[in-house]
């Protein structure tokens, strides 16, 4: 038995013909030990390959190179079994909470295919009190959810019972993409709060993919910042974002509006033109043509990952070498 | 710049929907004023009534909802009463809409200066090509755009250049206000910054004001000068955008500020339970006292009046009274 629930090696992932096609991660190690458990933020702009790293691990679909081991062993060599087991361990809580239930029927029958499926409890009696446990573990009481039908409940309550309905797995691992983003802001704290709770009394580790920083600031233990495809920076969440290195990292940072009409954004920035190109024939830092302190070798060269502070806290830039 | 003359007023709007049960009332009642030169923010969550409200402004309701009564006083008419024919020309002309999602309210099969030369025509007649040419030129380097940009097709460019795209059709007529219904929430923070930054400049350079509608309080704070909050269909509170996140005066308001995660400082996140009522069948009363934690008897009883509790600062909340030299105070809890 490993003690790591996840490795993942080198792992690229490319759209479309391997030379010329769109790369979405590009050369990704990273590991996730078993214990303690964590909330691990995945942050970047739109198409920086952060939906791509939580499908390959939910194993919707594999890598282009490398491998991703759980538990020791590559999720693309598992038997039937283990299979099985794997999506036991590993769930997944989307974004969209409106769009994942069906309208015509009850929660009550969420949880029902769930404990059916899983041939989780032996009598009704047992089920209704896992069922009970679950929703007690993310706020809400069965009266009040069961009988009712989707559309009577808010978006915040639907991303709970989805949470609930992952947790009677006892998964190890949560795959949470964008759970907050559609749920209104002064009820995402409750959501939030949940993911916690379940690291701290359960053991459930999360990969949290977002683009809002701020949320990965308050619950993130680790933050992994892409940037088309390459890992831009990466550390404790805390430190990272008090002192980002990377100069993306830095603008994007800066650029979060701040609730306060006293701190207002400092400065104007230009965007270039035209989006970068990024094939898998591209080379050179993803970052050369939007960056304020770039160098003639960083249209050329790839830049590895410099340590630039205390727990691993590396980022991938020349200045840094 | 930005001074007290008020450019449209809106007076007592409501705004309904029919359904099978009864009126969903989306606006309920809403007034409010937007000033020269200002840009006036207003926020709420989903199902607030502000795209709603907007679209009451705007003449643009469509079925099964329907405008029940109030006034739009723009440049002393009440839009309200216009014929569709004057409506249409005072479209783009004083008042412009940059749409949720603008950017993919672009056509696909225009360049962009096709586009924009098509809203100019429209309502100034045909135009002689240089002049037209010119005035596109200008409206791109007004909203930061590069002069290639003139005969690109939206598909060639990103997301921020197309809602600055928007943005240029937008002024292209010279409008007294532009409404601007969630025109950053798709964009990454960075390019949020960049076409937020292009309003800000856009209201300074032409003096025009905008209603900049939202969720996000953050950007808010950066953008707006005055910010009014809605709840269920109603307007709660208005003010300054200083005074509204040093001093907000309704609790709903309150909780909106507190709710909003910071990067400086890593603390408990404020949690608010209670259930949003269904909209068929709103509560008697205060709209906000089924999630209220200050909710008194008397919220139960009658709809607290939007007041002018401090100069500039209105909400409509029974926790603030006047004490006995006539100013109000909010009641502690």
């Amino acid at each position: 038995m490993s003690e790591h629930l996840f490795e993942i090696d080198e792992v690229s992932k490319i759209y479309g013909p391997e030379d010329t096609g769109l790369v979405a991660l590009s050369h990704y190690s990273f590991t996730i030990p078993e214990k303690p458990a964590r909330i691990i933020t995945i942050a970047g702009e739109s198409g920086s390959g952060k939906s791509t790293l939580g499908e390959l691990l939910l194993r919707s679909s594999p890598p282009t190179r490398g491998r991703i081991l759980f538990q020791g062993v590559d999720i693309w060599k598992f038997s039937e079994r283990q299979k099985r087991d794997y999506h036991r361990h590993v769930q997944a809580v989307f974004q969209d909470p409106f769009g994942v239930y069906n309208p015509f029927y009850r929660i009550q029958h969420v949880f029902d295919m769930v404990v059916n499926n899983y041939k989780l409890a032996d009598s009704k009696p047992a089920a209704r009190n896992m069922i009970e446990e679950a929703l007690n573990a993310v706020g809400l009481r069965g009266d009040d959810v069961l009988r009712k039908y989707p559309h009577q409940l808010s978006g915040g309550q639907r991303q709970r019972i989805m949470i609930a309905r992952a947790t009677m797995l006892k998964p190890k691992f949560i795959v949470a993409d964008e759970p907050v983003s559609m749920v209104d802001a002064s009820l995402r704290a409750s959501i939030l709060d949940v993911m916690m709770k379940l690291r701290d009394e359960h053991g459930i580790s999360f990969l949290y993919v977002t683009h809002d920083l701020s949320t990965a600031y308050q619950i993130g233990d680790q933050i992994i910042l892409l940037y088309q495809g390459t890992v831009a920076e990466h550390g404790k969440a805390v430190d990272v974002i008090s002192n980002p290195k990377h100069p993306y990292v830095q603008l994007l940072i800066e650029s979060v509006p701040k609730p306060d009409p006293n701190d207002p954004w400092p400065g104007e920035v230009e965007l270039p033109a035209e989006e970068a190109f990024r094939t898998a024939a591209a080379t050179g830092c993803r970052f050369y043509q939007r960056c304020p302190q770039r160098m003639p070798r960083c249209e050329k060269d790839n830049p590895e990952l410099y340590d630039v502070g205390k727990d691993r806290h590396q980022a991938s830039c020349f200045l840094y070498e | 710049m930005q001074n007290d003359e008020t450019v449209l007023k809106v007076d007592d709007l409501r705004v309904y929907y029919a359904t099978s049960e009864g009126d969903v009332k989306a606006c309920d009642g809403v007034s409010f004023e937007v000033r020269s030169g200002e840009i006036l923010g207003l926020v709420g969550e989903s199902g607030s009534g502000k795209s709603t409200a907007t679209s009451g402004v705007l003449r643009t309701v469509g079925s099964p909802g329907r405008i029940v009564s109030g006034r739009v006083i723009l440049d002393g008419d009440d839009i309200l009463q216009l014929a569709d024919e004057a409506m249409r020309k005072l479209r783009w002309q004083k008042l412009a809409l940059i749409p949720q999602g603008a950017m993919n309210s672009l056509n696909p099969t225009m360049t962009i200066s096709a586009q924009i030369a098509d809203v100019v025509e429209t309502h100034e007649g045909r135009q002689p090509q240089q002049v037209l040419q010119d005035r596109i030129y200008g409206l791109l380097r007004m909203v930061g755009l590069p002069a290639r940009i003139y005969s690109m097709y939206p598909h060639e460019l990103s997301g921020g250049m197309k809602q600055r795209a928007c943005i240029a059709m937008s002024i292209a007529l010279d409008p007294k206000v532009i409404v601007a219904d969630e025109a950053t929430s798709a964009l990454d923070v960075v390019v949020q910054r960049v076409v937020a930054q292009t309003m800000l400049r856009i209201k300074n350079e032409l003096n025009v004001s905008f209603i900049m509608i939202g969720h996000d309080m953050g950007l808010m704070a950066q953008v707006v000068d005055r910010l009014a909050v809605m709840y269920g269909g109603q307007l709660v509170e208005i003010a300054g955008v200083q005074d509204m996140f040093a001093t907000p005066a309704h609790p709903y308001s309150e909780i909106l500020i507190d709710s909003v995660p910071t990067l400086t400082e890593r603390k408990a996140m404020r949690i608010t339970e209670g259930i949003t009522h269904d909209p068929r069948n709103p509560p008697t009363g205060c709209i906000f006292r089924l999630r209220c934690p200050y909710a008194m008897a008397k919220c139960a009883e009658s709809r607290p009046a939007l007041t002018e509790v401090r100069p500039g600062q209105s909400v409509a909340c029974h926790l603030w009274k006047k004490d006995e030299n006539g100013n109000y105070v909010r009641a502690s809890v």
